[in-house]
């Protein structure tokens, strides 16, 4: 929509350009570069007088090559029946997707999902994250159960001292045994998934030990320097209560366990305030 | 991918089927009426207007010139491909359920619901050459499982039919007597209710899907177990691909997680399976409801999936799905 002006001196055009405001710049077109995109910006006047700028990115793509049989060429020279008789160009019965959507492929176990795929017993899932932490107390096995959940609990004398605290997240399902005329909340029923408590379970997974700290450095330096990795959970420094410096060395926990890989890879031998930080997995090499 | 989305029905999709030659897609819907695309470009082609109650399945002869259609209003119709004109139509006492061509076109078997206290029945139908010269009459009428029949289709070389459905046990029946030959293992069987079957390109092996959320692919002949694949979700239909060793299987929600799960938009997928090593390829994700059908271009090179939120997604597969390496 260029307004041709005839020879211009380029005099003029130096000086006040409130005299050509009623010009337009010209219609730029960004040539199709090598992925198809093709960009065209253009400006007009919009109904308010403004001048507007109008940038349309297109992009032109080939989704597949139609091998026709010449029976099949045939077909598609039938003519519409049917609904579809009267259907105009315009209907919008058929639209390519905005989104571009993949074959997704399964995760790893281990690595994070997103998805609250816990299938069966969620606490089997808790089982295999943080074997090493759950210890009943009734049975003294490790790594299958809390002491709540534990199918020996007869055999151990009651302990009075458990019975004033209400039975926390990780005991979560045991409310819902039968004869039990307590409410229990849908997300903590047998069977539930999407369970809050896995949240804690894997953030030990990616947790971060960093040693050599200097003595001044404290959680707030921590999490400025590991965030750029990711989002963090939780930092702790350990400090010496007599003195209050840091004992040089301190714990950070990750959402992801891919970014507490990368933080690893990173910040291992970097130096910060003129020591080198030794940055490692926290519990001996998961997985 | 960048799937076509094709929303020519306004209830949910019951049923998906490409022609022998890949380039028209057809699509049955529990509104009355099939719709039929082109498989490239998803553009409709037209309409079978004619039926008064849900479509629940179709078929289409070798050379893409007859339709053939199932409906709960108790009638099969046969159409015209071309021009949408109804040919035929055969009458029933209750709803039928699946129909499907035997090879070369001569036959159809079609499967009835149980219904005010008639029990399901698997039946034969005679196709004339000629729609003038076609007769009503069933060549042959077999009763015999109790529930509904949801799928029957011709074996190798139209020897046997086979059916499967709501009581879960697979049954080989012989063509020309009627009689039962064969009946899958009940203990090795599906534990619910087979909701979907589909044959290999060369009908020597099919794949089932039920709501025990797992599918089962048998041997056509034998009617052995070959293979099985476990899945989230209770499996609404299955598909086998022509061109590489993959199955993939469409399912829904169980009611009872409606209110727990987070109401992600466009998370129903369609999860590929390896036929061979049972494990999971990945999931293509997209429609908003439960996927009720699926169907692979007989080229292998797209496939389509139709939702209980009535849309049609047509994929063509990038070149890296060809490549896929397990």
């Amino acid at each position: 929509m260029a307004v041709s002006m005839g020879k211009l001196r380029w005099g003029e055009l130096e000086d006040d350009a409130e005299d050509l405001d009623f010009l337009l710049p010209p219609r730029v077109v960004i040539g199709p570069d090598e992925n198809g995109v093709k960009k065209v910006i253009e400006y007009r006047f919009d109904d308010a007088g403004n001048k507007v700028r109008v940038t349309t990115t297109t992009r032109v793509r080939k989704l597949t090559r139609a091998r026709l049989s010449k029976r099949a060429l045939e077909r598609r020279s039938w003519p519409k029946f049917g609904d579809a008789a009267h259907e105009d160009v315009g209907a919008r019965l058929t639209m390519v997707s905005t989104e571009e959507i993949l074959l997704e492929r399964p995760r790893a176990p281990g690595s994070k999902a997103d998805e609250p795929k816990a299938a069966g017993d969620p606490f089997a899932a808790m089982g295999k994250a943080g074997a090493v932490l759950m210890v009943c107390r009734t049975c003294g096995k490790k790594g299958d159960h809390w002491t709540s959940k534990c199918p020996y609990k007869d055999l151990a004398p009651p302990t009075d001292t458990f019975l004033d605290k209400p039975p926390g997240a990780e005991a979560a399902a045991s409310p819902a045994g039968p004869g039990k005329n307590t409410y229990v909340p849908p997300s903590m029923r047998a069977g539930a998934e999407n369970r809050g408590t896995e949240m804690r379970r894997r953030n030990d997974e990616n947790s971060v030990r960093v040693t050599n700290l200097s003595e001044d450095t404290r959680e707030p330096d921590l999490l400025e320097l590991f965030r750029t990795f990711g989002p963090v959970t939780r930092v702790y420094v350990a400090v010496d209560q007599k003195t209050g410096a840091s004992r040089g060395f301190g714990f950070v926990n990750f959402v992801n366990r891919d970014d507490a890989e990368k933080a690893i890879n990173k910040l291992n031998g970097y130096g910060y305030d003129n020591l080198i930080l030794r940055v490692e997995w926290a519990t001996p090499r998961p997985n | 991918m960048r799937p076509i989305l094709m929303k020519g029905h306004e209830r949910p999709l019951t049923f998906l089927r490409y022609n022998r030659e890949g380039d028209l897609l057809f699509s049955c819907a529990k509104d009355h009426t099939p719709n039929v695309w082109f498989a490239d470009n998803g553009e409709r082609l037209g309409t079978y207007r004619g039926h008064n109650g849900a479509v629940w399945c179709c078929d289409v002869s070798r050379d893409s010139m007859r339709l053939i259609t199932a409906s709960a209003d108790q009638t099969v119709k046969l159409w015209n491909v071309q021009d949408g004109v109804q040919l035929y139509s055969f009458n029933f006492d209750s709803p039928a359920k699946s129909v499907d061509f035997s090879v070369g076109d001569k036959l159809v078997v079609v499967t009835t619901d149980p219904f005010m206290g008639l029990p399901s029945t698997i039946q034969v139908k005679r196709i004339a050459r000629d729609p003038n010269e076609q007769t009503t009459e069933s060549v042959l009428t077999i009763k015999g499982p109790v529930g509904r029949i949801n799928r029957a289709v011709w074996g190798p070389l139209n020897k046997t039919i086979i059916s499967a459905g709501e009581d879960t046990v697979i049954r080989v029946w012989d063509t020309e007597t009627g009689k039962l030959l064969k009946e899958a293992d009940k203990e090795i069987g599906h534990q619910k209710t087979i909701t979907s079957l589909s044959k290999s390109a060369d009908g020597s092996h099919f794949l089932t899907g039920s709501s025990d959320k797992s599918a089962k692919l048998w041997d056509a002949r034998t009617l052995t177990l070959l293979k099985t694949y476990v899945t989230e979700r209770p499996v609404n239909a299955c598909a086998i691909s022509p061109l590489l060793d993959h199955v993939v299987i469409g399912g829904g929600q169980e009611a009872v997680h409606v209110t727990t799960t987070d109401r992600r938009a466009g998370k129903f997928e369609a999860k590929f399976f390896h036929k061979n090593l049972q494990e999971e390829i990945g999931g293509v994700k997209g429609h908003f409801g439960p996927i009720n059908a699926l169907a692979f271009n007989p080229d292998g090179r797209s496939f389509s999936s139709g939702g209980e939120d009535g849309y049609v997604r047509l994929h063509h597969f990038d070149p890296d799905y060809f490549s896929i390496r397990m």
